[in-house]
């Protein structure tokens, strides 16, 4: 019964992704008309991102992986990507569902709230107002060489954006209506067991304060074996503050993206949480797919697909041999460990980097 | 004689008198002597129980009792009663404590598992302390902690280590039946050494100067083969506070003689005495001590091999008992007709410097026997490979006493009670419990009767698991097995030597229906031996299975600032090159662009033109080359020497 519930998790999941996939290449096509660059719709690798996307994530050996183990990624996963889909279509309940949800059932999701508001202002991603603003600016004064085709096509869509408050109050409503909802229907199943307190302070107070040293990929475990009592909360709070101070400067640089954003952040916590696995890791790896025609020119994409395979069969290797075998010890699973997280940053900075050179780019060919 | 006055006379009357009055005084207080304990009605008694076993070695049992009467008779002043243990009742209100200090293994099968010895004195190794307590509920924990610190200095052993709640449960019914204040707790990688002993000795009103406690010869103690001091008390109402010591040895005598007399291959049992076991014989009672005596036991196996029935039976052709026995006490038949053990008294109030008293035996033919079994054998062993998880196994085997205990052997069942408490590190899963008979699992609502968990919480408590079952008499074995996680710990939570392992403490299994009492006809309560007393009380037979040595995964140890170092090195890449990216300027881009774009030289070329347009004046160059013979000469010269 539960493979069924995760098997139908996982496809739903891929669905909604090729949904957003396509609502985004809809956005990215009226982007690039309005911007008078029919060129580069053209010319660039024209992937359908969206059926990428989904089958990147139906076809990636770590959701494969999740999925045989019965864990509950999926689920998480399938929560985020409905809320990335539903904001992309302005759904506001349906987003706030999928927001309450998923911040309900890992803590860090609760991050998404700044790219499902943007999502929700300002609709899915486009290039930079600025390049908007110049275009209007330029037609309005001296093109008499535009087509008129092409203005007329145009005016009837994509004015300069412009944040709309009424999806995002909505959206506001609906999640405090739905985690009313959902505290109530969790303190009536935990009425005998230490109510509402004993819950938080063992799911989130345990999340925050990470009292397992179980190892996982990620680093923080041997971290918190091996660090000094005296320094432990010092660097709880060093960890956490890490994920939440990138929030703001990446909100600030990438606000016409939303989607992207969301990507970034999603990717951010599954490097930095405190308890990572594979199944976060499977669910930025598939909205990565949602950017391949942006990101199409990534620097280091060869390194970070062999290391990607390279981590996932040395890590197993490493701690079988050091918790069955005997023969290894912890720093050996450590090492695979580190070099998954330094593989994850790279991933991020240079996908960040693309984007912004692929902004660069429109304005470049905008501007010129 | 005329010139003596009547007022000179006075006073050398008066000296008189006062002569006679304290000579008067004395002679009581000589008398008595402390024989009956001084005022109050304190009292304290010595026995020793001597015992040789199946397989050729001695158990010497010392068994001290101390009872004072009710403080509201006494108040606060102690005779003999050590004042420290009459403090700790009244200040922990305790109502009875058990504590323990063992080293070695109790040999169920060969040394015995259902006699009344055996069930009382056969402890876990290292410390076992309970308690119960006359308080409410809430103020149970914090007092037992208390008690934990006024006993570790009391007896100095690091008995402290049992405050935390991760070290001590508090079981329901499996151990005692109780209503919740109840605590158990037991560190089994405690040492047990003289340091634990002397004190445990100051409390004795002689010490180990006189009586009994005299031949308490260390290098003979602590060369045994099982070595348990313990010591009980009981506090009520009515009945004061009762302390009985006693201390469990098991030694292998020096002499043996290794000739075989028979074909059967059967060695002659080693010749023992007390001054052979102890260096010592007795010269003398502890003058304080009420009663003070000896005794030599022989059990039912032992004498159901010795088929002549004589008067004294202390000297046959197997064996002589020398010297002779003041008393033989039997015990009653039981209902098969078996002869039952015999107990042989040996008074030390009539021994003195003149006169030492030695017991011991002296065999002549050899003998094999053996001693009465519990009706099944308990032990407990490890399964699985492989720090991640593991399995317990508790093993019950049949030992073939089924004559001894059950009637029919087709329609009974016998109950069976364990109690294991695990520390949080080892997650069991209870339900993965699954009991096998024979060899073929079975279903657990066919044999588990009652059974209460207490789950582990992860470094706050420990699990307890306490389960009645009913196994068919008939049956030969039954082995329990449960599941297990294993944990990882913080490297301040490791023990010294961490790769040892940890140790899970022993397991307790019950029988509830199955006491461990002999009757005595001939004895009666004027006889007043706080030993025979206790062979005769109603006690439960019970085992403790061995103790676990479980290994976890160890971090690296030597690693704290290497691993930190790497992870926020990691972090400060991330951290740096993100905020680096979303920092970068458009213009800055596009330079860094056309730089890239425009021809430039590779590196090597450009600093070897820079060193070369450089090197165009003379003077620098012969400096260069100076600075350099310097160096090389330096270099050699601080080699060679």
């Amino acid at each position: 019964m539960a493979n069924l519930l995760i098997f139908i998790a996982d496809f739903v999941t891929a669905m909604l992704i090729r949904a957003t996939g396509q609502k985004l290449l809809l956005s990215r096509r009226q982007s690039l008309e309005y911007l008078n660059l029919p060129k580069l719709v053209k010319n660039s690798a024209n992937i359908n991102a969206g059926d990428l996307a989904s089958l990147i994530y139906l076809w990636n050996p770590l959701t494969i992986v999740t999925c045989l183990g019965l864990c509950s990624s999926p689920i998480d996963n399938l929560m985020v990507v409905l809320t990335i889909y539903a904001a992309c279509s302005r759904l506001a309940p349906l987003a706030a569902f999928g927001y309450v949800l998923a911040t309900h059932l890992s803590l860090y999701p609760a991050i998404l709230i700044l790219p499902v508001i943007l999502l929700l202002g300002y609709g899915p991603d486009a290039p930079p107002a600025k390049l908007f603003l110049h275009k209007s600016s330029n037609s309005d004064g001296k093109d008499p060489s535009n087509n008129d085709e092409s203005r007329s096509a145009v005016t009837t869509h994509k004015p300069v954006r412009c944040f709309s408050r009424r999806p995002v109050v909505h959206f506001m409503i609906w999640v405090s209506i739905w985690s009313c909802y959902v505290l109530f229907l969790c303190s009536i199943y935990l009425k005998g067991l230490g109510g509402l307190q004993e819950m938080f302070k063992k799911t989130y107070g345990f999340i925050l304060t990470v009292g397992d040293l179980s190892p996982n990929i990620g680093v923080l475990w041997y971290f918190f074996a091996e660090v000094f009592e005296f320094f432990r909360n010092f660097f709880l709070i060093v960890f956490h503050v890490n994920i939440l101070f990138m929030i703001l400067p990446l909100a600030i640089r990438l606000k016409h993206r939303p989607c992207f954003l969301a990507f970034v952040y999603t990717a951010i916590s599954a490097m930095l949480k405190s308890y990572p696995s594979v199944g976060d890791s499977a669910l930025y790896l598939g909205l990565l797919g949602l950017f391949a025609n942006e990101l199409a020119d990534m620097q280091f994409s060869f390194f970070l697909f062999f290391g990607y395979i390279g981590v996932s069969l040395l890590s197993p290797v490493m701690h079988n041999l050091w918790i069955w075998r005997g023969t290894g010890n912890a720093n050996f699973y450590f090492a695979t460990g580190l070099v998954y997280s330094c593989l994850q940053t790279v991933l991020i900075v240079e996908s960040v980097s693309t984007m912004l050179k692929h902004d660069r780019m429109l304005r470049k060919h905008v501007i010129a | 004689m005329a010139s003596l006055r009547p007022l000179s006379r006075g006073p050398f009357l008066l000296l008189l008198i006062f002569f006679v009055f304290s000579l008067s005084l004395l002679r009581p207080i000589q008398g008595n002597g402390g024989s009956d304990g001084g005022g109050g009605g304190e009292e304290f008694s010595e026995e020793l129980l001597l015992k040789p076993l199946p397989d050729r070695k001695v158990l010497a049992h010392f068994h001290f009792r101390s009872a004072a009467p009710p403080s509201a008779a006494n108040g606060r002043h102690h005779h003999l009663f050590p004042k420290a243990i009459a403090q700790l009742v009244q200040k922990f209100q305790i109502r009875e404590l058990e504590l323990s200090f063992t080293q070695g293994r109790w040999n169920y099968e060969r040394w015995g598992g259902s006699d009344p010895i055996s069930t009382r004195n056969a402890k876990p190794p290292g410390v076992e302390l309970w308690a119960l307590f006359d308080l409410p509920t809430e103020e149970i924990d914090p007092t037992w902690k208390n008690l934990t610190h006024a006993l570790s200095g009391l007896f100095c052993a690091s008995i402290n280590f049992l405050e935390s709640p991760t070290a001590y449960s508090s079981p329901y019914w499996g151990f005692l039946s109780n209503n919740g204040n109840l605590r158990y707790g037991a560190l089994p990688r405690e040492a047990v050494c003289t340091e634990n002993l002397t004190p445990w000795l100051k409390i004795l009103p002689c010490r180990d100067k006189a009586g009994i406690a005299s031949l308490l010869y260390r290098p003979s103690i602590y060369k045994g083969y099982y070595h348990s001091q313990r010591l009980r008390l009981l506090s009520s109402e009515s009945k004061g506070i009762i302390l009985e010591q006693t201390l469990t040895v098991v030694l292998q005598p020096n002499s043996y003689t290794s000739s075989l007399l028979s074909s059967s291959d059967a060695q002659l049992q080693p010749s023992w005495s007390l001054s052979q076991l102890f260096k010592k014989e007795m010269t003398g009672k502890c003058v304080l001590a009420k009663s003070s005596k000896i005794f030599l036991e022989l059990e039912r196996g032992l004498l159901e091999k010795i088929v002549e029935i004589r008067d004294d039976s202390w000297s046959n052709s197997f064996f002589d008992l020398f010297p002779s026995p003041d008393r033989e006490i039997k015990e009653l038949e039981n209902s098969n007709g078996q002869v039952g053990s015999s107990l042989y008294e040996y008074k030390v109030d009539n021994s003195n410097e003149n006169k030492p008293l030695d017991v011991g035996i002296t065999w002549k033919l050899p003998l094999v026997w053996s001693s009465v079994h519990a009706p099944f054998q308990a032990s407990r062993f490890l399964m699985g490979s492989g720090n991640e998880r593991g399995s317990i196994a508790i093993s019950l085997q049949s030992t073939q006493t089924h004559d001894q205990y059950f009637g029919d052997l087709n329609d009974c069942t016998v109950p069976v009670i364990v109690l294991q408490v695990v520390p949080w590190y080892v997650k069991v899963y209870y339900h993965t419990l699954q009991i096998s008979i024979d060899g073929k699992p079975q279903t657990l609502s066919d044999v588990i009767e009652k059974i209460q968990v207490t789950p582990s919480e992860d470094k706050l408590l420990p699990g307890t698991l306490e389960i009645m079952l009913r196994f068919p008499c008939s049956m030969l074995s039954a082995t329990l097995s449960l599941d297990f996680d294993k944990g990882f710990l913080h490297i301040d939570e490791y023990p010294p030597d961490a790769n040892q392992g940890f140790d899970i403490p022993s397991a307790l299994v019950t029988f509830p229906n199955i006491y461990s009492s002999r009757s005595y006809p001939d004895y009666d309560v004027s006889d007043d031996s706080s030993l025979l007393h206790n062979l005769q009380e109603k006690y439960l037979v019970r085992s403790y299975t061995e103790v676990l040595l479980v290994p976890l995964t160890t971090p690296d140890f030597s690693m704290p600032y290497n691993v930190i170092t790497f992870t926020c090195t990691v972090l400060a890449l991330y951290f740096g090159s993100l905020l680096n990216v979303l920092r970068r300027r458009i213009g800055e881009e596009e330079r860094l662009l056309a730089k890239k774009d425009s021809a430039r030289p590779g590196l090597v070329p450009l600093l070897f033109s820079r060193l070369s347009s450089k090197l165009k004046g003379r003077k620098l160059l012969l400096k260069v080359v100076f600075v350099a013979l310097v160096a090389v000469v330096w270099h050699y010269f601080l080699n060679s020497s």
